[in-house]
């Protein structure tokens, strides 16, 4: 377990430079993709499957990723990027292109299926932290004038 | 020209400056939007308005004299998210009223010309740091760490040279992922790794188009549809040129 969240504080921290984003975020995107990387591995350790297991994690990112972006003022897709990124189906992908390659098409299809099922959950975890944030934001600050929202 | 005129004219400036640095830096559509628009209104202007695709910038603002327009094409994008948030800071500052016009444009035209960002060294370093601990998080061994690590670095690495040879993007994640299979496979047939597909997965993750996909959803959150669908494409084809150049040579090895 240790072993997992170092290897994912690295992997979503190294992003950050792919990425070119500034230094001060290092660690900061680090814990974002560390705890989604955790609560994904814990769920499917305790027997949930991988889709509802992404859907939490994306989730539990968003809200942690709004309340940085808050904190720090800084635009929130850095640490979006940085958390999505583990949860992203590759593995998945790759076996279903690997079954198309071998001629294998049915068991390839439905490998297809369920990284489409795991992309869909990862949007939908971001779309409901999004809501709540909104939810939030809304309880706070009585309405404007000037009303356009802001993601 | 009045006064006037020209003062909307600059403010048309600063604002379509500030929109083609993020765009061109890689942040959502809908962040370019209302980056503008919010700078026009601290400036004073009475009513704007933005329509941003991926490609282009078409922005608009009303004062007392006719309506005036701008269009900006974007042909180029990198991504640099280390811009949008010097330009998302200006903005805040902007809007609380601490820069003028004119100090306002000359901070932006900085940013626009600075190179910001890491040297080549260092990200293909951090690609290949990224590899390996996506080795292990997929559950491989870490006798395969090595070859992972190897992989991943040469894999950003021609990636980054490709796209100087020939700026064609898929085809550079062609080459890329195809360069990346073979020393994966390559690593295994000389005893240096166990799994070919662990290598090959962990390492083909600093391809992966995250930030084209993060920004998809997000866009299509946001209600755009059209940069959110166009930007799904791109990711789509992404993932279709690393896929080939995998296959391509689990075909042929």
């Amino acid at each position: 377990m240790i072993e997992q969240l170092i290897t994912s504080f690295i992997a979503t921290a190294a992003f950050v430079i792919i990425f070119n984003a500034q230094k001060s975020s290092l660690i900061k995107c680090g814990i974002v993709g560390m705890s989604g990387w955790f609560i994904y591995v814990m769920m499917t350790t305790f027997g949930y499957d991988v889709v509802p297991a992404s859907l939490i994690a994306s989730f539990v990112v968003g809200i942690i990723c709004h309340i940085f972006a808050r904190v720090y003022k800084t635009p929130i897709i850095i640490f979006n990027v940085a958390g999505i990124i583990p949860l992203v189906p590759g593995g998945l992908a790759y076996d279903a292109m690997r079954n198309f390659v071998e001629n294998d098409y049915s068991f390839a299809l439905s490998l297809a299926a369920k990284a489409g099922l795991i992309s869909g959950a990862i949007a939908l975890g971001l779309v409901f932290s999004e809501v709540i944030n909104q939810l939030v934001r809304k309880a706070k600050q009585p309405p404007k004038i000037y009303s356009k929202s802001r993601l | 020209m009045t006064i006037q005129q020209k003062n909307t004219y600059d403010i048309m400036e600063v604002c379509v400056l500030a929109g083609k640095i993020m765009l061109q830096s890689g942040a959502e559509t809908y962040r370019v939007e209302d980056t503008m628009m919010r700078i026009a209104s601290a400036y004073g202007a009475k009513e704007s308005h933005s329509y941003v695709t991926p490609t282009g910038i078409i922005f608009s603002i009303e004062s007392d004299q006719p309506t005036k327009t701008k269009l900006f094409r974007i042909t180029e994008r990198t991504t640099d998210l280390q811009k949008v948030t010097y330009v998302n800071s200006i903005s805040r500052r902007i809007t609380k009223g601490e820069l003028t016009l004119d100090d306002a444009y000359y901070a932006l035209k900085k940013i626009e010309e600075s190179k910001a960002g890491y040297p080549t060294v260092i990200q293909v370093l951090a690609a290949a740091a990224a590899s390996g601990c996506f080795l292990i998080m997929f559950k491989g061994t870490w006798f395969d760490f090595p070859a992972a690590l190897v992989a991943g670095g040469t894999g950003l690495l021609s990636f980054i040279y490709a796209q100087r040879l020939v700026p064609i993007k898929f085809f550079s994640e062609f080459v890329a992922s195809l360069i990346i299979a073979m020393i994966a496979v390559l690593a295994v047939e000389f005893g240096w790794g166990v799994q070919v597909d662990k290598i090959i997965i962990g390492s083909v993750m600093p391809l992966v188009p995250g930030l084209v996909l993060t920004n998809a959803i997000r866009d299509l959150m946001a209600g755009h549809l059209v940069s959110g669908l166009s930007k799904g494409a791109e990711a789509l084809l992404t993932a279709f040129a690393i896929g080939s150049g995998v296959a391509i040579v689990l075909t042929f090895m």
